[in-house]
């Protein structure tokens, strides 16, 4: 499993490739890649900040990822996290899923999106037209979830 | 009892500091959140859907603490 949390930007392609590079046992990738929109709840936005809980957060999405390991059997799990100034159209968030065959990818990697968007500690200040405003939490984001439970 | 306590994003914001140290006798995450709901701009530590965590890893009010505990408080998550 590999986790980052990084300022930087990153290229989706990159990250694809690199989830079944050395691997020949791999026949099935899922890839999850979050983007900032320039538009949010009826307003434009020109970008934002992410503010993330220094420590927590890496062990958060460590935690995230061991679970998902020991409900499927993967071969390689990635979650790549940026933090920091965000333009609209720039990549925040990559989670690969990499298996034998697709099902476990594909759900695998639909848990740590949803279990990442409610337990790991990032918050999204947007800047629109009428200032800066933090993004609240949807109640949508928490069914998807509950769906996990078992 | 020594308690470390972190604030993020509108929390952080509403309450003006990122970090406190409190000194008392806790047994709860929920009488650290208390006695800090009294502080100016604090009004935001009552809210319904407050978020919190304990040595870095999220739990409900009612976690026990022990010395030396880190604790912090924050809105809903976003990321993603």
């Amino acid at each position: 499993m590999a986790i980052r949390v990084q300022v930087e930007p990153f290229d989706p392609g990159v990250e694809v490739n690199a989830m079944h590079a050395a691997n020949v046992g791999v026949g099935a990738v899922v890839s999850f890649v979050g983007y900032v929109r320039d538009f949010n709840d009826g307003l434009d936005v020109s970008g934002m900040f992410l503010e993330h809980y220094p420590g927590m957060t890496e062990k958060a999405l460590g935690k995230i990822a061991t679970e998902a390991e020991q409900r499927w059997p993967l071969l390689k799990l990635e979650v790549l996290h940026r933090i920091g100034a965000l333009e609209p159209g720039e990549p925040i968030v990559f989670v690969g899923a990499a298996s034998a065959h697709r099902q476990a990818a594909f759900d695998a990697c639909a848990f740590v999106m949803d279990y990442l968007k409610t337990r790991a500690p990032f918050w999204k200040k947007e800047n629109t037209v009428d200032g800066p405003r933090w993004v609240e939490g949807r109640d949508s984001d928490h069914a998807a979830a509950d769906r996990w439970k078992q | 009892m020594n308690i470390t306590v972190k604030f993020f994003a509108r929390y952080r914001e509403a309450l003006g500091v990122d970090s406190l140290k409190v000194q008392g006798d806790f047994a709860t995450v929920d009488d650290v959140r208390a006695l800090l709901a009294q502080r100016d701009g604090a009004q935001v530590l009552k809210e319904q859907n407050l978020m919190c965590a304990r040595n870095e890893e999220l739990c409900q009010l009612d976690e026990p603490l022990e010395e030396g505990d880190e604790v912090a408080f924050f809105p809903t998550v976003t990321g993603g």
